[in-house]
């Protein structure tokens, strides 16, 4: 059993408890008052476990940035293949001019092996179309815990833990976030001057 | 008799990498008046306009899909309803296939593939390239 449905269990076997000494006659307030306080206690272990769960990460940063990172896979992969397509059509071009077949033959075995873009970028929208459902329904399911539970506040993003030379490693950076070599190139001529 | 080369061929594909692969293998083969939509709608509305003597066209496409347009250019009961459809797609279940072949699809070709398929496929709905 895991910790968290014993803790359901919990919960359901003190509220029969409690539903138990109500319904006969020999309970006392004090032993009721016992049980609603260690149902209470349970209830507000959950709530800081949902809390400490930090799931508005997830809906907030993490699955909309694998979308985006993921969007840009398909569009760097995209812009990389017509690059190599334009180069195979400039060469084709040549080699129709001099009659290599052999040439011409290399030159198609790359425009059939560029065909990975498209059924990567299908392959990629799919995983994306998932992680949009996941995404929506953690948010029916924190919505109903707020409802039923009261605010909780599982939507504080959690601070980077990594520290020194690690949490210098973030991987490529989004096209609009990134920073560009002439800003660099800038940044390190000030060390320069 | 071979083929004629000079014939119309309508492209349909939303990624513009595969409309220039296909296009490019068209090319090589002998075909040169080669026409490209990106998808369904676009495609039915040149159908119409044009005489094609062959479209190529993927499945999975918005607004309209590679299946809708040929149940379209089959049902429309036009001078195109007979034109050559081959699907040309990464959906490979046999569903997919049988689909296809009842909406009308004159052949099918799994992505990924090669230029001798697609030679292969084209020879087998249209006859002798030479």
């Amino acid at each position: 059993m895991t910790e968290k449905s014993y803790e359901r269990g919990k919960v359901v076997e003190i509220i029969q408890s409690v539903i138990h000494k109500m319904e006969g006659s020999g309970a006392s307030d004090h032993e009721i008052h016992a049980e609603l306080a260690d149902l209470s206690h349970t209830i507000d272990l959950l709530r800081h476990d949902i809390a400490q769960s930090h799931t508005g990460n997830l809906k907030h940063t993490d699955i909309p940035g694998a979308t985006d990172e993921l969007d840009a896979v398909v569009l760097a992969t995209a812009e990389a293949t017509n690059t190599i397509m334009a180069a195979c059509e400039a060469i084709e071009k040549r080699a129709n001019t001099t009659g290599d077949n052999a040439l011409i033959d290399e030159v198609t075995r790359i425009y059939e092996a560029c065909g990975f873009q498209d059924i990567t970028g299908q392959r990629i929208s799919k995983v994306v179309a998932t992680l949009r459902q996941i995404e929506t329904k953690i948010d029916h399911l924190l919505s109903a815990l707020d409802r039923r539970m009261g605010p909780i506040d599982h939507a504080v993003p959690v601070p980077d833990q990594r520290q020194g030379d690690k949490a210098l490693l973030n991987g490529p950076q989004m096209p609009a976030k990134a920073v560009s070599q002439d800003d660099i190139d800038r940044l390190l001529a000030e060390f320069d001057n | 008799m071979s083929v004629n080369k000079n014939m119309n061929v309508l492209v349909v594909d939303d990624y513009q990498t595969m409309v220039r692969i296909i296009k490019n293998l068209l090319k090589q083969i002998g075909f040169n008046n080669v026409d490209e939509a990106s998808d369904g709608t676009m495609a039915l509305g040149m159908i119409k306009k044009k005489q094609y003597g062959l479209v190529i066209s993927d499945w999975n496409m918005e607004p309209m899909s590679g299946l809708e347009l040929l149940k379209q250019v089959r049902g429309a009961g036009e001078h195109f309803s007979d034109v050559p459809f081959i699907m040309v797609t990464a959906e490979s279940k046999t569903e997919n296939v049988i689909a296809a072949r009842q909406a009308g699809v004159n052949n099918y070709i799994v992505k990924p593939f090669n230029a001798d398929t697609l030679k292969t496929k084209i020879s087998a709905v249209l006859g002798d390239l030479g």
